[in-house]
């Protein structure tokens, strides 16, 4: 079937409803994106132009639509966790977690406090990895390039631990049902503590780039205002509610994986604005690294797995040994393990926001039906309404305010 | 909850399930959104539990942050046509997790200012997060083997 381009923006009622009257001054529809490089992904924009002002814009997603959903339906409960790191590849670990406290509260295992606190540490990093690659891409938009340099710098230092916990950078699967994928490796203080001591230094140099740069300020102070009404009406999360004011953090209000024994703030601003939210993220890194710090300080000793043989693969050698060890190891590879039938939802602070996981088990070895609340779905809804009435040169910085990823988006 | 559209109440791993009556769903969230403080709407999503009937739960998950409380509600509907009011009256919000329910299960929402497509292609064919629908092939049939 043969599309043109009136066909496809033909079902998107916000073009179809402006008034074709003879009075009204001539507008311009113009495409933005799929493939623009501001829209971080694969996101496409219809926005309706009088002059340059943006009269309304919707977008339109789903180009990275990959059935995620579908596909956790067929696979085991373990074997599922590839999946959660797939959907926002910045953020693979909290999607680790989410998924992980999910399964574990249907399972009601008890997690040892060393996993726990290895958890926390490494979903700090990966909101440092997450913060860190939205600061460095939306300098770039604004045209700031240093910055993109200077970010990218910290954020292979991240990569490289995720490599040395995970052994892999980006889809990492480390946080499992039970505990962790592996035990932590030798010497992972140093590696840790010596990033983790170096780094305040770095946001500071980040701060003296940005934060008297005039160009840098024009461009995002008083840009991209939508009010805090707005927001919570539409579904966005995060660090947009933050810096409108709103003192609502996940990791406070619900703690999870024992949060509630690191001591950190919760950054809020008040003007709402681009300059607010990236006050809020540069905050966020200094909190996520005061966290780090005092779970490399305070790490403790014990199991890194749960004492749960029926879900945990067992040691090596014990299967060796042990007759039960190897029934288990043999019942969990070749069919997986049951989880009891119900239904919960589990969220986190994401980088961007609330993730929650709505799992619901009927007692099988597969998950019945996974849901994905992503923050970048909810975020993007809001954004017709943030560009309304905004010029088309602020659309750029207001978008990259929100940092969405399209593939949490569309999953 | 006093409220006529609550059929039951379920606590299970310390969250609150309540099960609605389809036809009040918009009554009650208004209801939840104005005098209990449920502001946030978090998400809707379904269940097919084909074959069973009713076929399909909708999920509403609420949020108050003012209560520091989270409140998830059921539907239940009929595999025939299932069509429930839609909530975008109440949150704005909903409108997008409408579209992808409409999307993925082939359930209508009345009311809703634009019920189309929102993840797969506007001609697609059939619903893919039905259980009938297969992971393999093409649209409702299972290539022989």
């Amino acid at each position: 079937m043969k599309h043109s381009f009136e066909d496809h923006t033909s079902t998107i009622p916000a073009v179809q409803e402006i008034p074709a009257t003879p009075s009204a001054p001539r507008r311009m529809t113009l495409n933005m994106g799929p493939q623009h490089p501001s829209t971080h992904g694969v996101l496409r924009i219809v926005l309706e132009l009088e002059g340059e002002t943006i009269i309304t814009a919707a977008p339109d997603i789903g180009f990275l639509h990959t059935g995620i959903e579908k596909e956790f339906e067929q696979k085991n409960w373990q074997q599922a966790v590839t999946l959660t790191d797939r959907v926002d590849y910045l953020a693979n670990l909290s999607n680790n977690l989410v998924y992980a406290l999910a399964v574990e509260k249907l399972l009601q295992i008890e997690i040892p406090a060393r996993a726990q606190w290895t958890r926390v540490m490494m979903t700090e990093f990966s909101r440092l990895n997450s913060h860190l690659v939205w600061l460095g891409t939306h300098a770039l938009d604004i045209g700031a390039m240093t910055m993109f340099f200077y970010c990218f710098r910290e954020r292979e230092d991240i990569l490289r631990i995720f490599e040395m916990f995970s052994g892999q950078r980006m889809m990492t699967s480390y946080i499992r049902i039970g505990g962790l994928a592996l035990e932590p490796p030798r010497g992972w203080q140093q590696v840790v503590g010596k990033f983790i001591r170096a780094f305040p230094s770095k946001v500071d140099e980040y701060e003296e780039l940005l934060n008297a740069n005039p160009i840098w300020m024009q461009r995002t102070q008083g840009v991209g205002f939508i009010s805090l009404e707005d927001m919570l009406d539409l579904g966005i999360t995060g660090p947009m509610l933050r810096g409108a004011g709103l003192n609502w953090d996940i990791r406070k209000s619900e703690p999870y994986s024992s949060y509630e024994k690191f001591d950190f703030k919760v950054p809020v601003e008040t003007s709402n604005d681009v300059w607010s939210r990236y006050r809020v993220r540069i905050q966020e890194m200094r909190e996520s690294a005061k966290i780090i710090t005092q779970a490399l300080e305070g790490m403790p000793e014990g199991a890194w797995q749960a004492d749960a043989p029926h879900v945990v693969l067992p040691d090596r050698e014990k299967m060796k040994t042990q007759m039960e060890s190897l029934i288990y190891h043999f019942k969990i590879v070749t069919e997986g393990f049951r989880v009891p039938a119900g239904e919960v939802y589990q969220c986190i602070e994401a980088p961007r926001g609330e993730i929650g996981y709505y799992v619901v088990s009927d007692g099988t070895s597969k998950p019945y039906r996974v849901h994905m609340r992503t923050p970048s779905f909810g975020n993007l809804q809001g954004l017709p309404k943030m560009l309304e009435n905004t010029l088309i040169a602020d659309s750029i910085a207001a978008l990259g305010s929100m940092d969405f990823v399209l593939g949490d988006t569309d999953r | 909850m006093n409220h006529a559209g609550v059929l039951e109440t379920r606590e299970a791993f310390g969250e609150t399930t309540l099960i609605v009556d389809p036809a009040q769903i918009v009554d009650l969230c208004r209801h939840l959104k104005d005098s209990e403080k449920y502001i946030r709407l978090s998400g809707i999503t379904a269940v097919d539990l084909h074959p069973a009937e009713p076929r399909f739960e909708v999920i509403y998950h609420l949020h108050s942050i003012e209560r520091n409380q989270r409140l998830r509600l059921k539907c239940l509907l009929s595999g025939v046509d299932p069509e429930i009011d839609s909530a975008t009256a109440v949150w704005r919000g909903a409108n997008w997790y409408e579209r992808e329910v409409f999307d993925m299960f082939g359930i209508g929402f009345r009311n809703h200012p634009n019920l189309v497509r929102i993840l797969m292609p506007i001609d697609w064919e059939g619903y893919p997060l039905r259980k009938d629908y297969p992971v393999h092939g093409y649209k409702y049939s299972y290539p022989s083997e």
